[in-house]
């Protein structure tokens, strides 16, 4: 009796979201499925028929009717990964030893900051990416500082190349990676590194054998929350990257927006998503083994 | 003990605080005085308690000991070492926590064998010397566990286990049995006490449980306001506590303040509201001091007594069965409350609540707490 009522109680409440997800999520994926191996049309649209070389031209075969072999999207894949990698490092070396000195803090000061942190939501991701190319082109605040100091002749090179979109991806993500970080070295008890001071571990000891298995599942969250939209992201390639450094997000949006071949972009989509799956599969799996004891 | 065996020295102190002084400001503003000028010595094997109401300066001064916190003034010796500026993880003593803090992430082997780990002792011996350790707290076959698959008292085992494992000269304990119930609470006492006597290292144990620090020490430290009201072995406490806030927080027992006056042969404490106690011959006259009343002091007085005893005339307010004694609560002329509770009870036990009856005690046994400095 008490169960059925408590499944009926919990059906109701997980109707809509079901109903929502089941429509606007799962919906659009299978359309995408499916578009990815059909053939496309000669002038945007689809043909109706089984078609695989989507997913032989991202891998570089190539389709006699239309081009040579050219691994040239497979090159854009890894490179977004590698920049997605990139990133996840730079965040998490740059969030890192900030929180554990933020959760030091009075709380007073800890709440400040963790506002001052989500301050940047507040003004569009496009306006802020755009400060960034006043900062960074050839007669922009950084080149002339460096210039007015005298540390440098020319202008640097930095807008319009990997090291602005890393920037920029650093900067959009770094609340993704430090807040999950924080609450997890937040909650960390400080009498267990005064229980390893005690026990003879030396500073490094301890952060190696307590702070830091005991924070992975907030390194592990930062990760994820950081890598998913780094690996998708089109934004800020596009700004901060001009059309030099091209990632698979952009590619994407050219498919559809540009060149209308709904097929290629559905399976460039499909392959970032399967990418996405394996590699998260793989973290989860070694940090989940040693973090799933905290 | 007689020099034929290389035994330890028992007279050379391993731990000795030296004028401590620890000051923390106040939330609220204003300075806190954790440790007031405190000065201690903790001989090899003793078993040492620092007892004292929460707040009185004893967390602090065990922290002060493992190196948590930096001392204002003073110093901390460790085996004949100056501990100033030394971090705790090099200090030869090791503590277990009030709240165990245990490793969540690590099993129970690994929390023992923390300690050694870090010192990087080979596999093999870390495993035995695991592997006795936790025989001897009798947790063999636990070593799998993760802490949050134990009971509390395992949980307390483990935490013993982890401490000692570095064969520390002193082992800190910062109320260790305070999370548990009563029943276990009181084995444990045993256990650590023959524990203690097993491994023959110095337990500086801190409790605010005056049972806890009679029944295990060999030495009890009362502390109050960051100062040290007495030092010695319990039994001294309590039947000759120091100060009034000694005689207070130790045992059951009743407090008369006044001066007392003569005549010589037979001194009496006269109270500012007109009672008068017989106290022991010898006592100073004209000195301020503080009686103390213990219920097993008092008992019916006979019909005619004798210049050995003192009198007092009371009104029953209640009897408490209390298994093997029974305990009397009683009012006297000026409303306070004495509580007698006779060896036997057989001539009081007649009397209902609202009778009046008489009391008597011999007049050496009650504590006579003589004031150091009058009008205070």
């Amino acid at each position: 009796m008490v169960l059925k009522s408590n499944t009926r109680r919990l059906g109701y409440l997980l109707g809509p979201t079901t109903l929502f997800l089941g429509i606007f999520f799962l919906g659009p994926l299978a359309v995408m499925f499916v578009y990815s191996f059909l053939e496309p049309g000669l002038y945007g649209g689809v043909e109706w028929n089984f078609y695989h070389w989507n997913y032989g031209r991202i891998l570089g075969w190539a389709d006699s009717e239309w081009e040579a072999f050219d691994p040239v999207y497979a090159e854009i894949f890894l490179r977004s990964v590698r920049i997605a990698l990139t990133n996840v490092a730079i965040t998490l070396v740059l969030c890192y030893p900030a929180a554990l000195w933020v959760s030091g803090l009075s709380p007073r000061r800890q709440t400040l900051i963790v506002f001052l942190i989500t301050l940047p939501f507040f003004v569009s991701m496009v306006v802020r990416l755009f400060a960034w190319v006043l900062i960074l082109r050839p007669s922009g605040f950084l080149n002339s500082s460096l210039i007015g100091l005298g540390l440098i002749s020319e202008p640097i090179d930095i807008i319009f190349t990997e090291t602005a979109v890393l920037i920029g991806m650093a900067y959009i993500l770094l609340p993704f990676m430090f807040l999950p970080i924080y609450a997890s070295v937040e909650k960390l008890d400080r009498v267990l590194i005064d229980a390893s001071s005690d026990l003879g571990g030396s500073p490094r000891q301890t952060f190696l054998r307590v702070t830091l298995p005991l924070t992975l599942p907030g390194i592990a969250a930062g990760s994820m929350l950081v890598f998913i939209p780094s690996l998708g992201n089109f934004i800020v390639p596009d700004i901060l990257g001009g059309a030099k450094v091209l990632m698979i997000g952009n590619l994407v949006e050219q498919q559809f927006l540009s060149a209308r071949n709904w097929p290629f972009g559905s399976a460039l989509s499909v392959m970032i998503m399967i990418v996405m799956f394996l590699l998260i599969l793989i973290y989860l799996r070694r940090v989940g083994r040693a973090g799933q004891n905290g | 003990m007689n020099g034929e065996e290389q035994t330890p020295d028992q007279t050379a102190p391993i731990a000795e605080v030296r004028g401590a002084v620890k000051r923390f400001a106040a939330p609220e503003g204003g300075v806190i005085t954790a440790l007031d000028e405190i000065s201690l010595k903790v001989r090899m094997g003793e078993f040492v308690t620092l007892l004292g109401p929460s707040g009185c300066g004893k967390t602090t001064l065990l922290r002060a000991i493992s190196g948590f916190e930096e001392l204002d003034s003073g110093e901390v010796w460790i085996a004949g070492q100056r501990m100033t500026g030394v971090p705790p993880h090099r200090r030869p003593v090791n503590t277990v926590f009030q709240s165990y803090a245990l490793f969540p992430h690590l099993n129970v082997g690994d929390n023992v064998g923390y300690g050694l780990d870090v010192a990087g002792v080979p596999r093999r011996e870390r495993d035995n010397r695991v592997g006795e350790v936790l025989e001897r707290i009798s947790l063999v076959g636990f070593e799998r566990r993760k802490p949050n698959q134990l009971s509390g008292g395992q949980r307390q085992r483990v935490a013993l286990a982890r401490a000692i494992i570095n064969r520390p000269n002193l082992l800190l304990l910062d109320e260790p049995l305070s999370a548990l119930d009563r029943n276990l609470r009181q084995s444990m006492q045993l256990e650590l006490k023959s524990l203690q006597n097993d491994l023959g290292i110095c337990f500086l144990f801190v409790t605010h449980d005056q049972e806890e620090a009679l029944t295990m020490s060999d030495q009890v430290v009362v502390l109050n306001n960051g100062r040290i009201e007495q030092v010695g072995p319990p039994e001294s406490h309590y039947h000759r506590p120091a100060t009034r806030f000694v005689a207070e927080f130790i045992g059951d027992g009743s407090l008369f303040s006044g001066r007392v006056e003569g005549p010589i042969e037979d001194p009496v404490l006269a109270t500012d509201d007109g009672l008068r106690f017989a106290v022991g011959r010898g006592a100073p006259i004209g000195r301020k001091a503080t009686l103390l009343l213990r219920p097993e002091h008092l008992q019916a007085a006979p019909a005619e007594p004798d210049a050995a005893l003192g009198v007092v005339d009371a009104t029953l307010q209640q009897t408490v069965f209390l298994g093997a004694t029974r305990k009397f609560v009683c009012r006297l002329v000026n409303g306070a409350t004495v509580i007698a509770s006779p060896a036997g009870a057989e001539a009081l036990s007649g009397i209902a609540p609202g009778g009046t009856l008489r009391l008597a005690y011999h007049r050496d046994k009650p504590h006579l707490i003589l004031e150091t400095h009058d009008g205070a």
